[in-house]
């Protein structure tokens, strides 16, 4: 069994998974049944002045039979009075001591910061979490994204909470930013302890095509969210992946977004989240998917030898670089093993209709495509595409001794620059004439 | 066996036959239209004898366009609510979806094709609107699924169609002869009733064509006439004590319970006397009306049956009993059936033969003979100049269906001897493209 306890910026909690600042965590009774469950640690339901919420919130994108695969909401902060919140966290606190409950907060002056920090510590929060994430209806009242919008002002807030807090802070990030690593870098130079990210992306969920309304709808109208849910981890990953790595931000990251099993935590993790958080996947499935998550968690790093999460932390990092320093020399080719094959011909349509023409059909006797290795440039396309698993695999044609980056062959003045450039990488694929495709019928 | 109690009443009979392919409700449509994989150059479009477009109407399904689907459905098949129920999608569509390469359970094509074919049905959805008049007639003889399927068919094209049907209810053996529990009474007669309304063909009822002077008759008022006319009568044994009381020729007994279903005469104990489909059928059925012991009898090894291995296998689930190299030598009673004596036989070196001394009794109280069904050579004769194959059926150029009287077509079971419902829809369609060739060269 690994050690799976974290001392997160200053944090500690008996494991990694955190409750996102969501429905989930409301309110003391929800976090306690989390806790109870084996959730590690609970960023409360941001808390400020109290709002008033619109009935219809949420909407859903399902991808076929596959619900909720993105997930969007209209919320705004928490609608319940502070003293309600503090009581009960006093009161989690109480029962759990060694699980973190962090305080998220949005407010407006440095006066009603200052108030809701003390407030919060006095209940005994463990940390603070800052949102300037939300990027919707509190961004219109000049808080939320538009605070994390806006590097400077961002800045200015950190240091006013650091100016009383006792506490870590943590700077929640919002991802409708050109670069998120900017607000990081804020956040650090505003002494912020910790950042986490990302919050929601600003989403319209789609249109009702009877009435012409989005969704969800509010007496015939809608307005924009905030995206989540599975459909958004890459761009989690992505934005954790360039504050991880950028030199003036080194702070401890949370990492959020799309995580609903071990395998979405880790991947987190492995690109530099200390600890990670969860909402729409317990707003699907309850807090029992804690359950899959730990065990899953543990025996992989058993496997891997990690004893501690922090030596797994950040270990993709290396491996993820500019483009301008990938191998050109590297080279793959796609194989079809014909026994796994169903034969379904979606790799040959793909890659002739959306790739390289480099997959071809046999005749009669058979439905098993083959590949036409000359015109491969490896894209991977019919290997995702494959319903099969392990049916395409990219099989490696260089013999991985010769390596040359676009960066050294821009030093070396070998690339191309005319728009005829002989240097064209693409100088040498066959391509069918373009009459070729009348002759190939509908379909 | 006592699987089935004898059914008393309709509500009784509906249950004991309760349906192998219920209809689908829309979460269950949804789901299994998710599955299919939109499969390049469809493999089970290639199985279908009507060529459905199957990946197309059921992506229609899965986009919330239930309509559309059964437009593409019936432009291909005019019968596709009745052949999603009773095509043996086993061995076609759902027998070569790619699926089964991976022992994943095959799409529900069938069932698919049905929910959304119904959809159309009971919204009445227009998809049809026959052509303009174009001031020729065409003679239909038989109101089956090949009748019918031309007369649609030349319907869209303007021909006035005039169907000659010797029963009292149209569909042919889809309604007199496929088991209940594929497809109900009253959703042949709505599909036929649908097609009707929107396409506008006669149907004479009770009225066969069976004299020269008729036929020549009909020479004179139609330009083309279709024969659409299916097999007869099951054939004899030529057995001693094939006359007596509970002797019955399956496509009879089948009939009679299709019409009066639990008021039908029945067997305690039955003896089914051949291997084909319509004998797993009769086994089925008999087994499902009460009976307690359902024995199925072949000349010839298990291996040898022409039935589908899932016919067989549905005959068997309700507990029908297969009695293999066996050959029946008599029926034995006093009036009424009371055993058959049967004698053994073997294969030797190819050749069956029988085994001697190994008489024995097999005590019944009825015997079904599934022992093929007659041609309909007599009334055949009365058309100048048609011939027959060698097996009586009648011979077509199969590019038209045009027999060697040129005036007439024919296709369904007629042609090919007895296959499915689909076959016949699909010679039916080809035969009308044929007459309009036919009838608009002759201008
Ligand atoms: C017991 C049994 C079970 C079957 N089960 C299935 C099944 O599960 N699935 C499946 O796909 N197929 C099944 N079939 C086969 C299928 O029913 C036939 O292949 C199909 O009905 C053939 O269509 P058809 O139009 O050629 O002939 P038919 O359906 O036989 O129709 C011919 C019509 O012509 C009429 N007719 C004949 N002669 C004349 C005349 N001289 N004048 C006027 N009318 C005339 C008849 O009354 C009849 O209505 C089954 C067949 C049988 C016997
Ligand atoms: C492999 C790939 C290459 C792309 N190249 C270009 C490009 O050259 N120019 C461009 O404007 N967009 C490019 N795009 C973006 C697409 O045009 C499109 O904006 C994006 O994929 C979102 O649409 P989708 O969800 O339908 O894929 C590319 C997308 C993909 C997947
Ligand atoms: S890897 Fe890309 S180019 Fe190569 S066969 Fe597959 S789809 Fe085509
Ligand atoms: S996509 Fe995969 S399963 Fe389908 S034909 Fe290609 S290799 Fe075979
Ligand atoms: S073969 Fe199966 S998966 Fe492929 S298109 Fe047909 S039904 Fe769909």
């Amino acid at each position: 069994m690994a050690d799976l306890s974290i001392n997160f910026a200053g944090i500690k909690a008996p494991n990694p998974f955190w409750l996102a600042s969501a429905p989930p965590t409301n309110s003391g009774y929800q976090v306690m049944k989390a806790f109870d469950q084996g959730w590690g640690g609970a960023v409360w339901k941001t808390l400020g002045v109290p709002v008033v919420n619109v009935s219809s919130r949420y909407g859903g994108m399902n991808y076929r039979e596959s619900r909720m695969v993105g997930f969007n909401n209209i919320e705004l902060i928490t609608d319940r009075p502070l003293k309600d919140n503090l009581k009960e966290i006093e009161e989690v606190k109480k029962h759990f001591p060694d699980h973190a409950v962090i305080a998220s907060l949005m407010v407006e002056s440095r006066e009603e910061w200052h108030q809701i920090i003390r407030d919060c510590e006095n209940a005994g929060a463990d940390g603070l979490e800052l949102n300037f994430g939300c990027p919707h209806g509190m961004c219109e009242r000049g808080m939320g994204s538009a605070v994390g919008q806006e590097p400077e002002v961002l800045k200015t807030i950190v240091s006013w909470v650091k100016e009383v807090a006792q506490t870590p802070v943590i700077v929640k990030l919002t991802p409708n930013i050109t670069d998120v690593t900017e607000p990081a870098v804020a956040a650090k130079e505003g002494n912020g302890d910790a950042i986490s990210l990302i919050n929601t992306i600003q989403s319209l969920m789609g249109v009702d095509l009877d009435n012409f309304v989005c969704y969800p709808n509010v007496d015939g109208a809608s307005t924009n969210g905030g995206y989540c849910g599975p459909a958004v981890k890459p761009i989690a990953l992505n934005m954790i992946k360039s504050c991880a790595q950028h030199p003036d931000v080194n702070l401890p990251i949370s990492g959020i977004g799309g995580i609903e099993n071990w395998r979405d935590a880790v991947e987190h993790i492995l690109l530099g989240a200390g600890c990670v958080q969860v909402c729409t996947a317990v707003m699907h499935y309850g807090f029992g998917i804690i359950r899959e998550m730990i065990p899953g968690i543990d025996r992989y790093m058993d496997e891997k030898g990690f004893k501690t999460i922090d030596e797994m932390v950040g270990k993709a990092l290396p491996n993820t670089k500019t483009w301008e320093n990938l191998n050109l020399k590297y080279k793959v080719v796609a194989d079809i093993n014909e026994d796994k094959c169903i034969q379904c011909q979606l790799c040959y349509i793909a890659c002739e209709d959306g790739a390289h023409q480099a997959i071809g059909l046999p005749d009669e006797d058979s439905r098993v495509p083959y590949i036409i290795e000359e015109n491969c440039v490896g894209c991977n396309l019919c290997a995702i595409v494959c319903p099969v698993e392990g049916c395409i695999t990219m099989e490696r044609k260089d013999d991985g001794s010769q390596s040359i980056t676009w960066k050294e062959r821009t030093a070396k003045g070998d690339i191309p620059t005319t728009f005829n450039d002989p240097l064209a990488g693409g100088i040498g694929h066959w391509i069918p004439e373009p009459i070729e495709a009348l002759k190939k019928g509908k379909k | 066996m006592a699987e089935f109690s004898r059914p008393q009443s309709e509500e009784a009979f509906e249950k004991n036959f309760a349906q192998i392919k219920p209809l689908m409700n829309e979460t269950q449509a949804y789901y299994e239209s998710s599955r299919c994989l939109f499969c390049y150059e469809a493999p089970c479009v290639n199985a279908c004898p009507t060529g459905i477009d199957i990946p197309l109407f059921i992506r229609q399904i899965n986009t919330g366009n239930a309509l559309g689907a059964a437009k593409t459905i019936y432009d291909a098949n005019y019968f596709g609510n009745a052949c999603g129920k009773v095509c043996p999608t086993e061995v076609l569509c759902e027998g070569a979806c790619v699926y089964i390469h991976q022992d994943v359970k095959a799409i529900e094509i069938g069932r698919l094709q049905s929910f959304a074919t119904t959809k159309a049905i009971v919204d009445h959805e227009q998809l049809f609107t026959p052509g303009a008049d174009n001031g020729k007639k065409v003679a239909v003889i038989g109101a089956g699924p090949a009748g019918i399927s031309c007369a649609c068919e030349l319907r869209l094209k303007g021909y006035v169609v005039d169907i000659y049907e010797a029963k009292e209810k149209p569909s042919g053996l889809t309604i007199y002869g496929v088991a209940p529990y594929k497809i109900r009474n009253e959703e042949v007669l709505t599909e036929v009733d649908y097609l009707k309304r929107q396409l506008g063909f006669h149907i004479n009822y009770n009225h066969p064509i069976d004299s020269k002077e008729i036929v020549e008759q009909l020479e004179e008022d139609y330009g083309a006439i279709f024969l659409g006319i299916g097999l007869g009568e099951t054939n004899n044994i030529e057995l001693p004590g094939e006359d007596l009381e509970n002797c019955l020729g399956a496509v009879e007994y089948i009939e009679a319970l299709r019409m009066r279903h639990h008021e039908v005469g029945f067997g305690n104990k039955v003896v089914v006397l051949g291997a084909g489909n319509t004998a797993m059928d009769a086994a089925s059925e008999s087994a499902r009306m009460g009976a307690e012991k359902v024995v199925l009898a072949y000349r010839r090894s298990k291996e040898q049956m022409r039935a589908y291995e899932f016919e067989y296998d549905l005959a068997k689930s309700v507990g029908v009993k297969g009695l293999f190299n066996v050959s029946p030598i008599e029926i034995v009673g006093d009036g009424k059936v009371e055993g058959v004596k049967f004698i053994r036989t073997k294969n030797e070196n190819g050749k069956l033969t029988t085994v001697p001394n190994s008489e024995f009794l097999e005590p019944c109280d009825m015997v079904i003979r599934a022992t093929g069904q007659s041609k309909l050579v007599e009334f055949l004769s009365n058309i100048q100049g048609l011939e027959l194959d060698n097996l009586d059926r009648i011979k077509v150029n199969y590019k038209n269906y045009q027999t060697t009287n040129a005036q007439y077509f024919a296709g369904g079971d007629a042609v090919n001897g007895g296959v499915e419902v689909v076959n016949a829809v699909a010679e039916g369609k080809i035969a009308a493209l044929g007459i309009d060739k036919f009838l608009m060269s002759n201008e």
